[in-house]
């Protein structure tokens, strides 16, 4: 008796504190994956999910938490990423200080477009903020003095640690893992918090929020901003790994990417995140090793056709991501009355009748 | 600064006019799919890419062109039809956020079949009539943008009689005004959301097999044309058809003054500028609206 409370008592603290023991091992795993994964190819992986995950978390936050579609995330990566090159290599300033301009520019900039964004909803929201991204990219592109143009802008400094720059891979791993940490131990704590109810409460109704006495348009504006800033510090540390940026970096097949990335790990999870940033670049990577092995064709046309399968299929099936949705239908089937089996006999008794109610919204 | 005549700005103004023709087409299948299914179809412009590539292989196989272009437009309207069955229909109750995503995953999803099928070579359309341009007050005009004109033209023509002057027509634009009532009447709305999928996809095929002599047809010419019919679309307040036939003209002459006067790299930035404008000053105009009643 005393055993079972003992414990039920390390497990509720353990639940309370959940969020604190996922960091500590996600910690824990990303300072000893390289021990036993240790290949450049792996490493390089690695740095590519830490840096697009940085961008997911808070894309969750923004699309997950306060409901806001955004199609045009990659313009604030390409903002980060064009920003730290253009003040480290045109003006010689330190890659750091670089970093927080552009940051800090960036999150401006998300506040200024904000205010007008916002008062779309929906549709409206997702082709606006669709627009952003493709004039962000047309700058990109035109802008040659400053951007290179469409053959982009090489030469870029590497970030400094201690006075001597990051050439490892080992090292930039650690450094962009680091960040991925910080992000998601901002985004739980957002969450956790009273503006994370408050962002939740504006996911689920914009008027009920605001007859709450929610300041609707403050909170969504400053979500934008914190997801804004995600984007653009994982776009400088995108930047300064590569030593080299091009108008790739503003596409909209990136915001595409993303949105699927923060869609596979579930939106509404910033846990996921990581999760299904990890889950879609491992997947273009094993389309590369496999497609060549089936036909003649490159990789790159089943990597697109997946990703728009994969995209119908977890919004239809699975619209709460992967994870959730695995472990929901495996609920299901172990649950007798509503398992597969049960639903078609279901099914079948009703005969293909339909019933429907006047009024109800059909089709 | 150079100096422009007169017959310049005409040029521009029939080239801006012709590639309107096309938007217009393309936001024309924006407003009947949303009014019936209240989905914002972002693959619009992979149908008219489908439309023109098919026509091309059609050709390739030896079809004479009539048959060629009408077989196409006939396949890209079972492609609607089927893409509303597989992706919409499933999904008919989800919340809004995850049909924008559904029809971006189709869209994209497409996009990769049209670039396994036909691979990245730009392919040409032969001009419907070949011959020398035609010279209107000092300005040059190919036969291929007349042919545009009056291609939309007759589509516009027949689209109106159809919803205006036929049952089915009329069983349509019952649902789009209010599906419930028109259930109750008998009407089968998910066969009219079908059908409209159908007809969109099919207008804009037509749109792409009269651009291809044009442009190129290459497997990403839809997502440009795509986003410029639904920036058509929304100028007109995505109910209307008139006010989207008179968005697409004037986002085609907006486009092609830009490209013409200053340079033809801002061109694409003009538009999604425009869209900008429009969205958010539809919202301040409703808001202020508000303010007012």
């Amino acid at each position: 008796m005393r055993m079972r409370v003992q414990i039920s008592a390390i497990y509720a603290r353990w639940r309370s504190n959940r969020n604190a023991v996922g960091i500590v091992l996600l910690a824990l795993f990303i300072g000893t994956l390289p021990l036993w994964l240790g290949t450049p190819y792996a490493l390089s992986t690695m740095i590519f999910i830490g840096i697009y995950s940085i961008v997911t978390i808070g894309l969750c936050l923004l699309m997950g938490f306060a409901g806001q579609i955004s199609l045009g995330q990659s313009a604030f990566f390409a903002l980060g990423a064009y920003g730290s090159a253009i003040l480290s290599a045109h003006f010689d300033w330190s890659p750091w200080l670089a970093m927080v301009a552009a940051a800090i520019i960036t999150g401006g900039i998300a506040a200024v477009i904000g205010a007008p964004i916002f008062r779309l909803r929906g549709h409206y929201l997702a082709m606006g903020t669709l627009a952003f991204g493709a004039i962000i990219h047309v700058i990109a592109v035109e802008w040659r003095t400053y951007t290179g143009g469409s053959s982009g802008l090489p030469g870029i400094p590497r970030l400094t640690l201690a006075g001597t720059p990051i050439r490892s891979d080992m090292s930039y791993y650690y450094l962009v893992w680091f960040f991925v940490l910080i992000a998601l131990i901002i985004a739980l704590n957002i969450v956790n918090s009273r503006f994370g109810r408050a962002l939740r409460a504006i996911r689920d109704s914009q008027e009920a929020a605001a007859s709450l006495g929610i300041d609707v348009s403050r909170y969504k504006l400053q979500t934008l901003v914190v997801s804004a800033i995600f984007a653009s510090v994982a776009g400088s540390l995108y930047t300064h790994y590569m030593i080299f940026i091009s108008p790739a970096a503003a596409e909209l097949d990136l915001s595409i990417r993303l949105v699927l990335m923060a869609a596979v790990g579930g939106m509404a999870s910033i846990w996921g995140a990581p999760f299904g940033t990890a889950g879609v670049m491992l997947l273009t990577l094993g389309l590369r090793e496999i497609v060549p092995l089936v036909t003649r064709h490159g990789s790159g046309e089943y990597q697109i056709i997946a990703y728009g399968i994969l995209l119908v299929a977890i919004m239809i099936f699975m619209p709460e991501g992967l994870i959730a949705g695995a472990r929901k239908a495996w609920e299901r089937s172990r649950s007798r009355d509503t398992g597969p089996v049960a639903w078609l006999w279901r099914r079948a008794q009703r005969g293909g009748q339909r019933i429907r109610v006047l009024g109800q919204r059909g089709q | 600064m150079p100096q422009y005549a007169l017959s310049d700005y005409i040029q521009l103004l029939v080239s801006g006019v012709s590639i309107g023709s096309i938007y217009v087409l393309i936001a024309l299948g924006f407003i009947t799919i949303y009014n019936v299914t209240g989905v914002i179809n972002l693959a619009q412009g992979e149908f008219v890419m489908l439309g023109a590539m098919l026509a091309v292989t059609l050709l390739g196989l030896g079809l004479p062109f009539i048959p060629a272009a009408l077989v196409s437009v006939a396949l890209v309207t079972c492609v609607g039809v089927i893409t509303h069955r597989l992706t919409i229909q499933p999904a008919r109750h989800a919340p809004e956020v995850s049909l924008i995503m559904i029809t971006l995953g189709t869209a994209i999803a497409v996009r990769g079949l049209g670039l396994l099928f036909w691979g990245t070579i730009p392919y040409a359309l032969p001009e419907f009539t070949p011959g020398a341009p035609l010279q209107i007050m000092g300005a040059v005009l190919s036969r291929q943008r007349i042919w545009i004109m009056g291609v939309a033209l007759v589509v516009l023509i027949i689209l109106y009689l159809f919803f205006e002057h036929t049952l089915l027509g009329k069983a349509v634009r019952a649902c789009s005004i209010n599906r419930g009532s028109a259930e109750v009447s008998g009407v089968d709305s998910s066969a009219m959301s079908h059908l409209s999928y159908g007809i969109s996809a099919g207008m804009s095929a037509v749109a792409g097999i009269v651009i291809a002599p044009l442009t190129l047809v290459t497997y990403d010419m839809g997502l440009g044309l795509g986003l410029k019919g639904f920036i058509a679309a929304i100028m007109g307040g995505m109910v209307s058809a008139p006010a989207a036939v008179a968005g697409g003209l004037v986002l085609g002459v907006l486009e092609s003054f830009t490209a013409g006067l200053l340079t033809s790299g801002i061109k694409d930035g003009v538009a999604f500028l425009a869209l900008f404008v429009v969205l958010v000053g539809r919202t301040m105009n409703l808001s202020m609206r508000r303010r007012r009643s």
